[in-house]
């Protein structure tokens, strides 16, 4: 138990590099308790609505923070500077609909917005730029998610709701062309698919498709057969949001239930319920693995964001900062993470630093923490 | 007489002539060295029959004619000291009980200091060296041939008992070594030993003799509370020369059996303490306990019933000790009846103190250990009558060590008198005593167990096995662990997660009215429970709103049931109820005041309006509340982050300052918190008069002075609070006197909680009311409270109660120090 104690003592030291500028830091003593629940780095406020997108922009080379895009309920993507924790630019592309997804693409500065509006639009964001480029029209009004499947060449591959209800359509990009469409056979009835992520094993050079189906159940596509490889019954609400760990094979789902359910793929590409993980309360909007997969966040409806360990699902943490539904959550490659919720606020946390080097620090977050931060909220 | 006094042989007469009146050196050496002759072991003796005679007539008189002519120049008559070695040698080697006399005789009629006395100490510390003692109670022990002298006897008893107080009387501050209790009882202890030990040998050759000159001594030993030092020595041996001999315990037994009845419970107490455990009991006593009243007296009633000092091993030997016979089993069941009988009597429970009820619950567990189910069952009936009848007093006492004390009983004897019947459960916390008593009432290890030394070595030999396999099972099962973990460097520390509840849904009101109206018709226990949560904060922040509907309030809080399990339920109406009553207190006071002493109210409920009563007085008269006050009042929210930065900002200058600043001195460095008018100053008489007012008027559902005397004792706790917190406030007078009042007319109250509040009720008058005013306005109350308060200090039963009004007495007295500088000018 006492060696216990002293990696905790340890690890907290490390975690708050300079104490004396942290007014509210704790004595080291303290680490012989549980570590008190965190507050978040930094808040950034301005969206002037609810938050439902989040992506991490750069900063891979780790040269420069990273910049942070959001998506709003007012149709509004917003580009945050981690540096001056400001909006730096704000793109109106959705008509005063949601912005539901966004995701940057490797080659060039372009980023992609899923809107209600039913339009998913192509910015080019290089040098100062926000204009858009091109536009692709969707035909499904639910609120799922698209996917992208690009590995920096020319041509990437899209995955979006399709025009039926069941239907997942995969388009070739940038041309637009339709590549095939993945519905369902007919007996099976999964409802509408809630989520998507196309992704490609190293091995091999078949793109597979992992979809969340409204009637709890992930599926897994070969994109090329056009059909269904697994499928899988994770929960018995609609799957909201999942993440997939193609390394280790493993995914983690979350739906309107009160638990979180982990899957895996094995050699034969079967899926198979490895376990599921009580919450304390209903409802998971969204489900992110860290880039380091060392651990996950959930976005919950309960106002809170709760932080597991990826490996054994064990809790580490409850965020709770927000005082409304958190839509969504992402993890920068440096290992911050952000929540954006419907009380219009997005939160910075730095936890469990990423250290590459074991004897420095690859984040400096700590550095002017902001003080009272719940007192300005 | 005459015809023997007559023939005294001429040369004893001629000797004795000569050596009380001659100064020749010659002379004297012959006429001694002619006595001499007289004595055992002397070369050319005397006849047998001669030698007898002289040992009975004329010896005591040679040797007070001895110590008459003692002085420096007798002695010097012959060379080398010749003539004192022949002087002593006539002590230590005649017949010892005379030799004894004389010398006690000569030293206690010694007149003061003197070369005779010196010798004569001298003497019999040479004597004690011999072990003349030994002989002296052996002659004693083999007379019953002879006639009997009980004076003699007597003389010799009182003389060998009470050497050590002669000798230090006599001695002084020359007194020798020897002479102490401490070295002279060990050493008595060891002569009985050696003395039992030739009783034996000559018992063993078909002679006959006697113990009882033995166990006079003894017993007087003991009588003269000298247990510890004589049995110190005595009990070990005996225990292990009785081990496997029959004879041995038998002369041990006859011992004891002979002692006087007048000592027996002194020499018993001594046992029982001295044993080592209850078969070292049982063959040092044998079945004394079914022979003598006196013994079965004192090992059944006066150390279970009329003492508690006695450790827990010692009634553990002494109750082992009856159990371990058949003959004596009966006696055991008979005590456990009486012992329950007193354990459920309800008057003993009030008048004897707690440690006396300890001591009389472990008695009574460790019999139930000893006794068998079948005895058991023989009796059930009225154990079990008299074990209830104890349980439902002690659950109706108002002090939760007895009712804790009752329970842990209560628990274990109706497992063991009534197995088949549902187990009785109490929901109480453990404590030390708890499981001190629990510990007792597990079967004592088997009865056989051979050595005295093994229940010290046992116990470790059991333990180390344990604590050996716990230690080995950590590190493997951590390894085990953390070889599970492929990568052990993410060991990732989870962050403290206590907070994460259940999200009630967002329907906690937002103004004090929502959540009045929500409390009495919501059917919306989620909305229920989320306006109870949110009401405190809601009073505090909105005070002038509270203050509209503070009564109704209080009414539906005071009323509100618990319908849904709520976590901290509770604590969250008592706060709530306190901030009520702090943000309004003259209504609300009023309200709950008067609500006390109405009908239909549980006893729970009344004490919840003391409770929070006594919570808001806390608060209104905390020093420094004032402040912060108008600032809840008038909301000013752009303040209100600055003023709270503020001093964090100042705390960590200060801080900081403090770290690099270095004092040689502590001087007041702190300043105290401002002064302010106590907030309690306005409010204390709503508080308090009506409380005080109707307190000896039974209702149907509340009778105070009959059997809610809990709420009683709850009541004059609070009293004393509220009035303590009334210091320097105007009404303290006022309350004062009708507290003195109060207490005066309760003083005599049969519970001790009721009692203690009294006490401190004093004490607080004492502490809150100005000196000069309880002067000019309590002389009376005061004049007559000391006396009580002495009273009670010296006789209450219970401790807290003596200790309160001897802290009581002291205020008093310190009061009277203030007051008489202030008078006698």
């Amino acid at each position: 138990m006492s060696g216990m104690a002293e990696k905790d003592a340890s690890r907290w030291v490390y975690q708050q590099p300079w104490p004396a500028r942290k007014m509210t830091a704790p004595p080291p003593t303290m680490a012989a308790s549980p570590l008190p629940p965190p507050d978040p780095q930094f808040v950034l406020r301005g969206t002037q609505s609810a938050v439902h997108a989040l992506h991490f922009f750069g900063g891979a080379r780790g040269q420069e923070r990273p910049l942070l895009l959001s998506g709003s309920l007012s149709g509004l993507v917003h580009i945050w500077s981690l540096q001056t924790r400001r909006a730096v630019a704000t793109l109106d592309g959705h008509g005063g609909q949601c912005v539901t997804w966004l995701q940057t693409l490797p080659q060039g500065h372009q980023l992609l917005s899923q809107g209600r509006d039913l339009k998913l639009r192509l910015w080019d964001l290089a040098e100062g730029r926000n204009a858009v480029v091109d536009s692709v029209p969707l035909e499904s009004l639910g609120f799922c998610r698209s996917s992208v499947l690009a590995r920096g060449q020319e041509r990437w591959m899209l995955a979006v709701p399709g025009r039926g209800s069941e239907e997942v359509q995969i388009l070739e990009m940038p041309s637009k062309t339709s590549v095939c469409t993945l519905k369902p056979e007919a007996d099976a009835k999964p409802g509408m698919p809630m989520c998507l992520e196309l992704w490609q094993a190293d091995s091999s050079p078949r793109p597979l498709l992992l979809a969340g189906y409204e009637d709890g159940s992930v599926a897994l596509w070969d994109v090329s057969e056009r059909k269904v490889c697994s499928r899988v019954a994770c929960h018995t609400e609609p799957v909201m949001g999942f993440d997939f760990d193609s390394q280790k094979a493993r995914g983690v789902s979350g739906s309107a239930e009160k638990a979180l359910a982990v899957w895996s793929l094995d050699e034969q590409q079967a899926l198979q319920v490895c376990g599921t993980h009580e919450l304390t309360n209903p409802g998971i909007a969204d489900v992110k693995i860290r880039p380091d997969r060392k651990i996950l966040a959930t976005a919950g409806w309960d106002h809170r964001v709760r932080v597991f360990h990826w490996r054994t699902m064990k809790p580490l943490a409850v965020l709770s900062f927000h005082s409304a539904t958190v839509h969504c959550v992402a993890f920068a490659t440096d290992g911050l993470l952000a929540a954006g919720s419907g009380d219009q606020r997005i939160s910075i946390w730095s936890l469990y630093p990423i250290c590459r080097d074991a004897s420095t620090p690859l984040l400096g977050h700590a550095e002017g923490g902001e003080v009272g931060a719940h007192a300005l909220a | 007489m005459d015809p023997a006094q007559s023939a005294v042989p001429p040369t004893i007469r001629e000797a004795l002539r000569t050596l009380s009146s001659s100064e020749d050196g010659g002379r004297i050496l012959s006429a001694l060295g002619s006595l001499k002759r007289y004595l055992s072991g002397a070369e050319s003796p005397a006849p047998p029959g001669e030698q007898e005679e002289f040992a009975r007539r004329h010896f005591s008189d040679v040797l007070r004619c001895l110590v008459d002519r003692l002085s420096p120049g007798w002695l010097e008559l012959l060379p080398d000291g010749q003539l004192e070695d022949l002087w002593a040698s006539f002590f230590l080697e005649g017949p010892a009980d005379q030799a004894f006399l004389v010398l006690m005789e000569s030293i206690e009629g010694a007149a003061g200091p003197s070369f005779r006395l010196t010798k004569t100490a001298q003497l019999l510390a040479r004597f004690l060296r011999a072990g003349r003692m030994a002989a002296v109670m052996e002659g004693q022990c083999r007379q019953q041939a002879g006639p009997a002298f009980p004076p003699l006897q007597d003389a010799l008893l009182c003389k060998a008992v009470g050497l050590p107080d002669h000798l230090g009387n006599r001695l002084r501050r020359e007194n020798l070594e020897a002479f102490l209790p401490q070295n002279y009882f060990p050493l008595l202890g060891e002569e009985i030993v050696r003395v039992l030990q030739a009783l034996v040998d000559s018992l063993r050759g078909g002679w006959d003799c006697s113990v009882s000159f033995l166990s006079q001594v003894l017993g007087k030993a003991c009588v003269h509370g000298r247990q510890k030092e004589i049995l110190g020595v005595l009990v070990p041996r005996l225990t292990a020369l009785t081990r496997a001999n029959c004879l041995w315990q038998r002369v041990c037994w006859r011992l004891v059996e002979c002692v006087p009845d007048r000592a027996m419970e002194a020499l018993l107490t001594g046992l029982v303490e001295a044993a080592s455990g209850p078969e070292v009991l049982s063959r040092l006593l044998g079945n004394l306990v079914m022979k003598s009243k006196k013994a079965q007296f004192v090992m059944t009633r006066k150390i279970l019933f009329l003492q508690y000092r006695y450790s827990t091993p010692m009634l553990q030997s002494l109750l082992g000790y009856l159990a371990m016979d058949s003959q004596r089993r009966p006696l055991l069941i008979q005590v456990l009846k009486e012992l329950l009988e007193t354990w459920g009597s309800s008057s003993a429970i009030r008048h004897a103190s707690l440690p006396q009820q300890h001591y009389v619950s472990k008695a009574v567990l460790i019999c139930l250990a000893h006794l068998g189910e079948a005895e058991l069952r023989d009796s059930r009936e009225d154990l079990l009558a008299s074990l209830m009848a104890g349980v439902k007093s002690r659950l109706d006492s108002s002090l939760p060590a007895v009712r804790r004390l009752g329970m842990t009983v209560a628990e274990v004897a109706s497992a063991r008198i009534h197995p088949e019947g549902p187990p009785l459960r109490f929901q109480y916390e453990e404590d030390e005593l708890s499981r001190e008593l629990l510990a007792l009432a597990a079967p004592p290890p088997a009865a056989d167990s051979p050595s005295e030394a093994s229940p010290a070595v046992a116990p470790v030999a059991a333990e180390t096995p344990d604590r050996g396999s716990a230690n080995h099972g950590v590190p493997q099962a951590q390894p085990e662990a953390t070889g599970s973990d492929l990568d052990s460097d993410d060991e990732l520390v989870p962050y403290d997660m206590s907070g994460d509840r259940e999200l009630k849904s967002g329907k906690a009101p937002a103004y004090v009215r929502d959540c009045v109206e929500a409390l009495t018709s919501s059917e919306d226990w989620e909305r229920w429970e989320a306006a109870l949560r949110a009401l405190e904060g809601l009073i505090n922040r909105s005070p002038a709103a509270a203050r509209e509907v503070s009564v109704e309030l209080a009414k539906v809080l005071l009323h509100l049931e618990e319908k849904t399990s709520v976590v901290g339920f509770e604590g969250l109406r008592q706060r709530a109820l306190v901030a009520v009553v702090v943000t309004d207190p003259a209504p609300v006071a009023e309200y709950l005041t008067s609500q006390f002493y109405a009908l239909n109210f549980s006893l729970r409920q009344r004490m919840d309006i003391l409770d929070v009563l006594t919570l808001a007085a806390q608060e209104l008269s905390r020093p420094g509340r004032l402040p912060k006050a108008p600032h809840c009042g008038s909301p000013s929210p752009a303040s209100q982050p600055s003023s709270t930065q503020a001093p964090a900002w100042r705390a960590v200058v200060e801080e900081r300052i403090r770290s690099k600043t270095r004092r040689f001195t502590q001087g007041s460095a702190r300043r105290g918190p401002d002064a302010s008018p106590s907030e309690f100053n306005l409010a204390a008489g709503y508080f308090f008069f009506p409380l005080i007012r109707h307190f000896d008027r039974p209702l149907v559902t509340f009778d105070l002075l009959g059997e809610d005397q809990l709420v009683l004792g709850r009541l004059v706790h609070t009293l004393g609070v509220l009035m303590y917190l009334a210091v320097n406030t105007t009404v303290a007078v006022a309350m004062g006197k009708a507290l003195l009042e109060f207490v005066w007319t309760l003083r005599f109250h049969g519970d001790a909680y009721v009692r203690r509040g009294l006490l401190s009720a004093v004490s607080s008058v004492l502490l809150s009311v100005p000196a000069e005013r309880l002067l000019a306005d309590l002389p009376d109350e005061l004049l007559e409270a000391r006396p009580w308060l002495a009273d009670v200090a010296e006789q209450d039963p219970d401790e807290d109660c003596r200790v309160l009004a001897v802290k009581a007495l002291l205020l008093l007295e310190k009061l009277k120090g203030t007051l008489l500088p202030l008078s006698s000018p």
